[in-house]
């Protein structure tokens, strides 16, 4: 059977070269970096190195980029770190479309008495800036709005955010884990404060993250411990995995100008040939401002996790927002936020692509996907 | 992906009886496209009053249509009264079971079957009205329909409820009345159980009544399933005499029966000492 994956935005294929770089760390290399002695000591410089790897990819600092755990290590540390670094009554602005390591820390600081405020978005899953520079206010106010999201692929405009978070004396952070590796992020031309991002979404494996932390932003340790990551996360290092995601770091930027061409290629040429071979199919989210991995298509009148377990039993790995695949009753709260109407709510199913994936593959699902939907349709009573 | 049985797998890639009968004898339409799933149930009978045809489509998860499926499947065959004592339990138990998080599933195809029965008998329509009190406005579930799946599964948490009917799934304001009526159903179930509780001594109107409850609530919907029933003739100290009626009368299988069920039930409802007979005049 065929095995093709469109699922990575979940996450990804661990890249060969990756796999290649982390090895050695477990068979030869396995000494603590802060031991005083050669076998020990001789591996920091991998550490160094990976960072700037990292730093490099967003045009950071080394000395701004943080290893974490996962994204969402990130994202806690710099919305908890930052509010307790800021002291109580902070206002908190995020959005009702974050992933729930954002919105998780939010809502906890909101139980512990700051006041949080969480932005709708349009149909299209855009937010509205007036809206936004309203509630803003002035002074240091702590802002944490992804810069991609992870069920539409939808961008928002941080650059814009970040320029009025600025003129009001806030702090930014933005949950870029969707991003990073898929379009050129420059943090010298887009001032935000913090960014997280996660090494399982661009082929390094999981439980890997990492931190930028701008010079000069106030963030309260979290793992509070040994001088590690210079005092700002405690813990012995995850050498082999801070290696991988350095190396990780270097094929995104040698590809990223693929993922904008040929991944995005790809995308296109699948949501093109599903909306023409399938009626009744809708596109959700903003087409223009949006990942050049992702669709979220919404087959109407027929449930998403019906045609993920068809499509798995084709060989095709996909992700659905519907009530039965979120895990809860209702559909992904992205989707609800959007107002999708529930003929469609049900039915969205996001394919996101990779660089590993052929023009080939995508002919297989598009040839394939007309069959399921139609005997989806034959079951269904509103059709 | 969830834990489903092969049996569900199988009827969700080949389901059986898909579609719509033309002038059905009963129709029965449950859940909506807000709910996340929906079932149109119809069917048809022989002259004889058995259900010779019946048809459904669902919108819906992998097991909302294998357990739509598997209904069709069960009821083909059955007379009204017996398709109306299929339990959402017996729907699970037919595909080997179902994850605890999809028990909705198999409640809504129990739902749509009453209706498309209540359809039958009255000619009123076979969609389902909020009757009643609505508990759960995000999925729009009434007291009755709670009270209902607390009883048919002997549910004792709000996680359970919302498991089997999705009461309480949505913004979660009405969980508060749920364990409401998860204790006084629990309530009742105590009392009940207490007053079932055998009388030391009991007089011999105290037995036949008991005997009577016994058979009413053990014995007879299991043997009706089959097409037959059973009568207390008379009773003489500790000997209980019956009779079995229809398609049990003259059955190769009286014998056991009268031992391994009947007697077993009125010895743990009605008194240990029971001896149970066939009346052979
Ligand atoms: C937007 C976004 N933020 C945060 C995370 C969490 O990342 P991790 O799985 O590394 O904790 C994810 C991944 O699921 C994500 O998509």
């Amino acid at each position: 059977m065929k095995n093709v994956y469109l699922d990575n935005n979940a996450t990804t294929q661990v890249a060969p070269e990756v796999i290649d770089a982390i090895i050695p760390f477990f068979k030869e290399l396995w000494g603590n970096p802060s031991s005083m002695h050669y076998f020990g000591g001789q591996v920091k410089k991998y550490i160094d190195t990976a960072r700037e790897q990292v730093a490099d990819l967003i045009n950071a600092e080394p000395s701004e980029i943080v290893f974490t755990s996962c994204g969402t290590e990130g994202d806690n540390m710099a919305i908890r770190g930052t509010a307790e670094a800021l002291g109580k009554n902070r206002k908190i602005i995020t959005t009702r479309v974050e992933h729930p390591a954002v919105l998780g820390p939010c809502r906890h600081l909101k139980e512990q008495g700051h006041e949080v405020i969480e932005l709708g978005v349009d149909s299209s899953g855009q937010l509205d800036l007036t809206e936004f520079r309203k509630v803003l206010g002035k002074g240091p106010n702590i802002v944490s709005i992804m810069w991609a999201n992870n069920e539409t692929g939808v961008m928002f405009p941080i650059p814009e955010i970040a320029a009025m978070v600025k003129e009001q004396g806030g702090v930014l952070h933005t949950d870029a884990v969707q991003i990073v590796g898929k379009i050129p992020i420059d943090v010298r031309k887009t001032p935000v404060d913090m960014l997280a991002l996660s090494g399982h979404k661009l082929h390094a494996p999981k439980g890997i993250g990492a931190l930028y932390i701008r010079k000069g932003t106030k963030v309260n340790t979290f793992l509070i411990g040994g001088h590690q990551e210079n005092g700002r996360r405690g813990g012995t290092e995850n050498v082999p995995y801070i290696v991988g995601l350095g190396q990780a770091c270097v094929l995104a930027k040698k590809f990223l100008q693929d993922e904008t061409t040929n991944v995005a290629k790809l995308r296109d040429r699948l949501e093109a040939g599903i909306l023409a071979s399938c009626p009744s199919t809708t596109v959700n989210g903003d087409r223009v401002h949006r990942l050049p991995n992702t669709t979220n298509i919404s087959f109407q009148y027929i449930e998403g996790e019906a045609i993920l377990y068809h499509l798995s039993d084709i060989g095709v790995a996909a992700s659905s927002g519907s009530a039965c695949t979120s895990g809860s009753l209702e559909p992904s709260h992205v989707i609800r936020a959007m107002g999708v109407p529930f003929t469609s709510a049900h039915g969205s199913t996001r394919f996101s692509l990779s660089r590993y994936n052929t023009a080939e593959e995508i002919e297989y699902v598009i040839e394939k996907i007309p069959a399921i939907v139609k005997r989806l349709r034959d079951l269904s009573p509103f059709v | 992906m969830w834990d489903y049985t092969d049996k569900v797998l199988d009827h969700f890639r080949n389901p059986r009886n898909v579609g719509l009968i033309e002038n059905p004898d009963g129709i029965g339409e449950v859940g909506s496209m807000a709910c996340g799933d929906a079932l149109k149930l119809t069917f048809k009978l022989d002259e004889k009053k058995r259900i010779v045809d019946v048809k459904f489509k669902t919108f819906g998860c992998a097991s909302a249509i294998a357990s739509s499926s598997a209904l069709t499947e069960m009821i083909k065959g059955m007379t009204i009264e017996q398709a109306e004592k299929v339990t959402n339990q017996d729907i699970a138990n037919y595909l080997g079971g179902l994850p605890e998080q999809k028990m909705h599933c198999s409640v809504m195809g129990r739902e749509a079957l009453e209706m498309a029965i209540a359809n039958y008998r009255t000619g009123k329509t076979g969609k389902k009205i909020l009757a009643g009190k609505v508990v759960c406005t995000c999925f729009g579930v009434t007291e009755e329909e709670i009270e209902r799946v607390v009883r048919d599964n002997n549910l004792t948490t709000v996680e359970q409820v919302t498991n089997y009917c999705k009461a309480g799934g949505g913004c979660g304001n009405c969980k508060n009345d749920i364990v409401q009526i998860i204790e006084r159903i629990r309530k009742e179930r105590e009392s009940k159980s207490a007053s079932t509780q055998k009388p030391a001594k009991l007089t011999v109107l105290q037995k036949v009544k008991l005997i009577e409850e016994t058979l009413d609530r053990e014995i007879r919907p299991m043997l009706k399933r089959d097409g037959g029933d059973i009568e207390l003739i008379d009773i003489s100290g500790s000997r209980v005499i019956v009779s079995f009626r229809g398609m049990c009368a003259g059955c190769q299988a009286a014998p056991s029966t009268i031992k391994d069920v009947v007697e077993a039930k009125l010895r743990e409802f009605v008194s240990k000492d029971l001896v149970v007979e066939e009346d052979k005049s």
